[in-house]
């Protein structure tokens, strides 16, 4: 038996569904706008600098002949400058959010602190190049150095950390820390037992995009004087006599890959255009990397934290 | 109309001999911020006994309870006017003076929903012998075994010891926890609404266990069920509006209380 007014309502539904299939069909374009972009830039790059991605492309300097020239200083001086800023940033940003978040008493002090951190990620990073040149290179005599570039690129990235261990304890439920509390913990105990451990893969995964971000950044780098063109690597860090290590590369003149990549677009051959290309593919790789770690970290260390 | 909280001591109680006191609320008055949700509360903890807060929520039977180990400490604003003495020492609990981690060692606390930490079921329990420094392998797992076996859990974790506690279900959680806060042989067990969170059978487990449990150390439970207030404790005390309307012998409050309120609140005219 059949209601009288149900073909009216079918067609009503399938007048609205147009709308479903309308949007769907525009989000999908919208997306691909995006994707397609990245896709094509990659894939050019790809194209482009696949003659040039040969092993010697990383073991060579960098060299007036384009063929010859390789990322070996930038690729190492990336990797050392990575290396500062991780040390740097990590332990000042975890401490200061865990400070902020579970220390800290709630006024309007802390209130200014925290809006001014989340306004600092928004700050331009030439600002932060101009601000470590005054500062690192010539009023603590740091000079052009790996050392400066790491602290530069450690303020840069730290209100990235910073925020993204605030929001990584504030996941943990109340609960949890009133069960360690109620237990006799001291506020130091419950977060070196338990905040800090459960809120080790949000941690990393704000450290890695931090770092991932702040591997492609050029525009402070170039301010505080990296050198452009640069023909040898820093000294080693670790030695076969005693004492092993050594902190002289901190000091060294260095390069970035993306000033690398910077210095081979500004030449007018063509060549060099490839070795660009080549240069661009490795660091979108690095980066890419970088995130695809991340993402497998977080994956790893939550499996076992579920509230 | 409610009539000022007095403190009612079970005076009619027929066994010969009272038990002694554990610990003494006296005037205890709690302010969160400028709401008061405590007012002038006088009422024993006898030792070696259940005691039940029953009242319908609102009315401040898990901010009493959380007086007991200094909880509110956690969150500003917080104040406490009156004493809580606790023996043999008669150390004012909410003193100034004294440390609310020490009064957290002495005092442990089951909390409404499992609580468990997102680690092994060993690492669990023995989270408050680390925190007293205990470092003796042997010592740990002596106290963890012990624990979890007043807890009613060690036959079905102790195959499984190192497995993530989230594994465990909903009651054995919950007895994971009370075996955690029984590890540190603490003088008081503080229970918040323990079943709250759990089915019929878990919460029958619960229940005999802390039935098991008094011999072993004072406990004060909160419980928005009366039944349960019936069934496990030896006292009773009824609140309402942050008031002690009234404080006696479980058997009494439920068969003849002496208070109106009360006993339209427990016939289930009102809350």
């Amino acid at each position: 038996m059949e209601h009288p007014n149900l073909a009216a309502i079918r067609n009503l539904i399938a007048r609205h569904k147009r709308w479903d299939a309308a949007f769907a069909v525009f989000g999908l374009l919208c997306l691909m706008i995006g994707v397609l972009t990245f896709v094509s830039l990659f894939t050019e790059m790809a194209v482009n600098g696949a003659a040039r991605l040969d092993w010697d492309f990383f073991t060579n300097y960098p060299s007036r002949r384009a063929s010859q020239a390789g990322i070996l200083s930038a690729w190492v001086g990336s990797t050392l400058v990575m290396l500062v800023t991780a040390v740097v940033a990590v332990p000042l940003g975890v401490a200061s959010a865990v400070y902020l978040e579970e220390y800290a008493p709630k006024n309007w002090m802390t209130d200014i602190i925290e809006i001014n951190i989340t306004n600092l990620a928004g700050v331009p990073s030439i600002v932060y190049g101009l601000l470590a040149l005054g500062l690192f290179v010539y009023q603590f005599g740091l000079g052009q150095s790996i050392l400066s570039a790491g602290l530069t690129l450690a303020l840069l990235i730290l209100p990235v950390v910073i925020v993204a261990t605030r929001e990584a304890m504030r996941s943990i439920p109340q609960h949890i820390r009133e069960g360690a509390y109620a237990l006799g913990a001291t506020q130091w105990q419950t977060v070196k037992d338990h905040l800090l451990p459960y809120s080790s893969p949000g941690i990393l995964t704000g450290v890695i995009i931090g770092m991932a971000r702040a591997i492609g950044e050029t525009a402070p780098i170039i301010t505080i004087g990296a050198l452009t063109f640069i023909a040898f690597l820093p000294p080693s860090p670790v030695s076969a006599d005693p004492p092993y290590l050594s902190f002289e590369w901190l000091m060294s003149p260095f390069t970035v890959m993306p000033i690398q990549m910077f210095n081979w677009t500004s030449r007018p051959e063509a060549a060099f255009q490839s070795n660009a290309a080549a240069a661009g593919f490795v660091l979108v790789f690095m980066t890419l990397a970088m995130n695809g770690l991340a993402i497998w970290l977080r994956y790893r260390l939550r499996k076992n934290i579920k509230w | 109309m409610l009539t000022p909280a007095v403190l009612v001591r079970p005076a009619t109680h027929t066994d010969a001999e009272t038990p002694a006191t554990k610990a003494e609320a006296k005037d205890l008055s709690f302010y969160y911020g400028g709401f008061q949700a405590l007012k002038n509360i006088s009422m024993i903890l006898h030792e070696k006994k259940v005691t039940a807060l029953i009242g319908p929520s609102g009315c401040g039977k898990s901010t009493f309870l959380r007086c007991f180990n200094r909880m509110h400490d956690l969150y500003p604003g917080n104040r406490y006017e009156g004493e809580i003495r606790f023996h043999p020492d008669d150390t004012n609990l909410l003193g100034r003076d004294v440390d609310p981690i020490e009064v957290r060692m002495r005092i442990s606390m089951v909390f409404q929903k499992p609580n468990p930490f997102p680690k092994s079921i060993f690492e669990n329990v023995a989270y408050g012998l680390r925190v007293r420094g205990l470092r003796s392998r042997r010592a740990i797992e002596e106290k963890v075994e012990q624990a979890l076996r007043r807890a009613a859990l060690w036959d079905e974790a102790k195959d499984r010891l190192q497995d993530l506690a989230f594994n465990l279900s909903g009651g054995q959680q919950q007895r994971l926890c009370i075996a955690r806060a029984l590890a540190t042989d603490p003088e008081i067990l503080l229970f918040d609404e323990p079943t709250s969170a759990l089915d019929p059978i878990a919460t029958t487990s619960i229940e005999e266990l802390i039935h098991n449990l008094k011999d072993k150390v004072t406990i004060l439970i909160v419980t928005h069920n009366m039944q349960q207030a019936a069934r496990v404790s030896d006292y009773t005390a009824y609140m309402y509006l942050g008031e002690l309307v009234e404080f006696g012998v479980t058997d009494e409050i439920f068969i003849k209380p002496r208070k109106k309120e009360t006993e339209d609140y427990i016939t289930g005219r009102f809350g």
